[in-house]
C-alpha cells in the first residue's frame, strides 16, 4: 500500500490549494529607491509610480514613509506588501510609544526588526516581495541600511534598490563624499534619478525626496526632472529603415 | 498553624486589603542572605554575603551576569532565583537578536515585574520567593532597580535586602546622596563597608570567601571582582 503522505511522482507539495496563500509573483510594483547619508542626516529619493506589469497604472504612490520619530522607510517591489510592512511597523512603534519611558526604537533597531521579518517570511517560502531602504538619525548618529526580500541586509553610506543598484550606485561610488550639504546631496540624487528615468522602463517623471534629520522626518512635494530628447538620431526615426511600419 | 485566617492561597484577599501569600514571599527575601546595590553616575556595584549549606559545601552564589551590560544580585530562594535568572537572560538575548541593540533596563525589569505580578493572581502559581537587585546599562546611562516578589519594582541609588541588612541600610542611607559623584573605587569601598557592617551585626568578621562583589560601568562589562582584589581593597581601607 502506498504511503499516503508521499506525493505521486511528478507532483510536489507546493502545487496544492495552499498555493493561493503564498506570494508567488508581485503584481503592483514600485521601482528603484535611492538614498544617501549627508551632513544633517539621510536623503532618500523615489518616484511615485506603481506599475501593474508593464502598465504604468498608478502615478501617485508614496513609497517612502516615516517610521517613529527617527526613521524613514522606502520600498520597491510589491506595494501591498509594503503596506503590510507599514502595518507591522505601526504596531511596533505603537507598543514602543506605550512604554512612555524615554526610550525609543532607533533606525538600527527598526532595520534589524525588518530583517527578522523578511528572513522569516523567506524561510516559509512566502516572502514579502520588497527591497527596503531604512534610514534615520538618532542621537546624532546617522544610519542607512537595506533589506532584500530574502533577508540579505547591510548598512552603507549610500544604498539603492532594483535598477538603482546598477545605474545609481556607480555614480554614488564616484561622487558621494562625507558631510555633503543638503543642496549637494539633492543634486546627486537627482542625477541618479535622471539616469533611472532615461533607462528604467518602469520609472516615471514624478519624483519625491524624503529627508530625515535629528529634528525629524520631512517629505517634499513630488516634481518632475528636466529631460532632453533633442538628439539628432531621434529626428527622423525611419531614416535607416525604409518601409517601416 | 495559620498566622492569619486569609493566608491559605494567593487568591484570597484579607478584609484589610492585604495578600498575605505575597507578603510571606517578601518575608522569604528577608530571610535570605544579604545583597546590596550601589549606583554612581557611571557605575553600579552589586555585593552579597554568601551562605554555605554546611562547613563542607561552597558558598551559594547570589550574583549573576545576565549579559555584558546587565547583572543581578538575588536574595531569597536560590531555586526561584535560577528560574528568574534564566528568564532575564532569555529576554535580554531575544531583544538583542531582534533589534541588534541592548534592551533598555527599565523595560527588562518591567517585564520581570509583570511576570512576578502574574504569580500573584493565579491559583496554580505561587509568588517567586526571590528579590532581585538588577544592575544594567543602556543608552540613558547606568541603572539599579529592585524587583520584589509582589511585582513592584523601582529604581534606586542604593538598596540593601536580605537578613541583617538593616545595619547596611543605615550606613547607605547616610551616604547615598554622595554616590553619584563617587569614583569607581570608592563605590566598591562603600559596598565592602555595607558587607562588613552586616557581618558585624551577626558577630562575624569579614571573610572574602563568603562574599561577592561585582561591578558594571558605562564602558565596563559586568564582572565579578576577584577575591585577591577584594582582599587588597579591604586591607588598604583598614590601613587608612
Amino acid at each position: 500500500m502506498e504511503n499516503m503522505f508521499v506525493n505521486p511522482p511528478g507532483e510536489c507539495d507546493s502545487k496544492s490549494a495552499t498555493d493561493s496563500e503564498r506570494t508567488l509573483y508581485p503584481y503592483v510594483t514600485g521601482t528603484s529607491v535611492v538614498a544617501v547619508k549627508y551632513k544633517d542626516g539621510i536623503l532618500m529619493a523615489a518616484d511615485t509610480g506603481g506599475s501593474y506589469g508593464s502598465t504604468l497604472r498608478y502615478k501617485s504612490v508614496e513609497r517612502m514613509k516615516a517610521i517613529g520619530k527617527h526613521s524613514v522607510l522606502g520600498a520597491s517591489g510589491e506595494i501591498s506588501d509594503f503596506q503590510e510592512i507599514l502595518r507591522y511597523l505601526d504596531e511596533l512603534i505603537l507598543y514602543d510609544n506605550m512604554w512612555d519611558d524615554g526610550n525609543s526604537l532607533g533606525p538600527k533597531e527598526v532595520h534589524n526588526y525588518l530583517n527578522r521579518v523578511m528572513y522569516n517570511r523567506r524561510n516559509k517560502f512566502n516572502p514579502l516581495w520588497n527591497s527596503l531602504v531604512l534610514g534615520g538619525v538618532k542621537n546624532g548618529q546617522k544610519y542607512l541600511g537595506m533589506v532584500s526580500m530574502i533577508g540579505v541586509h547591510f548598512e552603507d553610506n549610500h544604498v539603492a534598490t532594483g535598477f538603482g543598484n546598477h545605474l545609481a550606485r556607480p555614480i554614488l561610488r564616484d561622487e558621494w563624499h562625507e558631510d555633503m550639504s543638503f543642496e549637494e546631496a539633492v543634486k546627486l540624487l537627482e542625477k541618479c534619478m535622471l539616469v533611472l528615468l532615461y533607462r528604467d522602463r518602469s520609472a516615471i517623471n514624478k519624483i519625491q525626496i524624503a529627508q530625515v534629520t535629528e529634528a525629524g522626518f520631512n517629505t517634499f512635494q513630488p516634481y518632475a526632472l528636466k529631460t532632453f530628447w533633442g538628439f539628432s538620431a531621434f529626428e527622423n526615426p525611419s531614416k535607416g529603415a525604409v518601409g517601416t511600419w | 498553624m495559620l498566622r492569619n485566617q486569609y493566608d491559605t492561597d494567593v487568591m484570597t484577599w484579607s478584609p484589610m486589603g492585604r495578600l498575605f501569600q505575597v507578603e510571606y514571599a517578601m518575608d522569604a527575601v528577608k530571610q535570605g542572605g544579604a545583597a546590596f546595590g550601589l549606583r554612581s553616575r557611571s557605575h553600579v556595584v552589586l555585593a552579597s554575603v554568601d551562605r554555605a549549606v554546611s562547613g563542607l559545601s561552597f558558598h551559594q552564589r547570589k550574583i549573576f551576569k545576565i549579559d555584558d551590560r546587565t547583572g543581578v544580585a538575588m536574595a531569597g530562594l536560590a531555586a526561584d532565583g535560577r528560574v528568574v535568572l534564566q528568564y532575564l537572560a532569555s529576554e535580554c538575548i531575544n531583544y538583542s537578536f531582534v533589534y541588534e541593540s541592548p534592551i533598555p533596563v527599565s523595560r527588562l525589569v518591567a517585564r520581570l515585574a509583570d511576570k512576578a505580578q502574574a504569580c500573584t493572581m493565579l491559583s496554580l502559581k505561587r509568588p517567586y520567593g526571590v528579590g532581585c537587585l538588577v544592575a544594567g546599562t543602556d543608552e540613558s546611562g547606568v541603572h539599579l532597580y529592585y524587583n520584589c516578589p509582589s511585582g513592584d519594582y523601582f529604581e534606586c541609588q542604593a538598596f540593601a535586602i536580605g537578613s541583617h541588612s538593616q545595619a547596611a541600610k543605615v550606613c547607605l542611607e547616610r551616604e547615598f546622596e554622595t554616590f553619584n559623584d563617587r569614583p569607581r573605587e570608592e563605590l566598591i569601598q562603600r559596598a565592602l563597608l555595607a558587607i562588613t557592617e552586616t557581618l558585624r551585626w551577626q558577630g562575624k568578621e569579614f571573610d572574602s570567601s563568603s562574599c561577592t562583589v561585582a561591578i558594571l560601568g558605562e564602558n565596563e562589562a559586568f564582572h565579578v571582582i576577584s577575591r585577591s582584589v577584594i582582599e587588597q581593597l579591604v586591607d588598604s581601607s583598614k590601613a587608612t
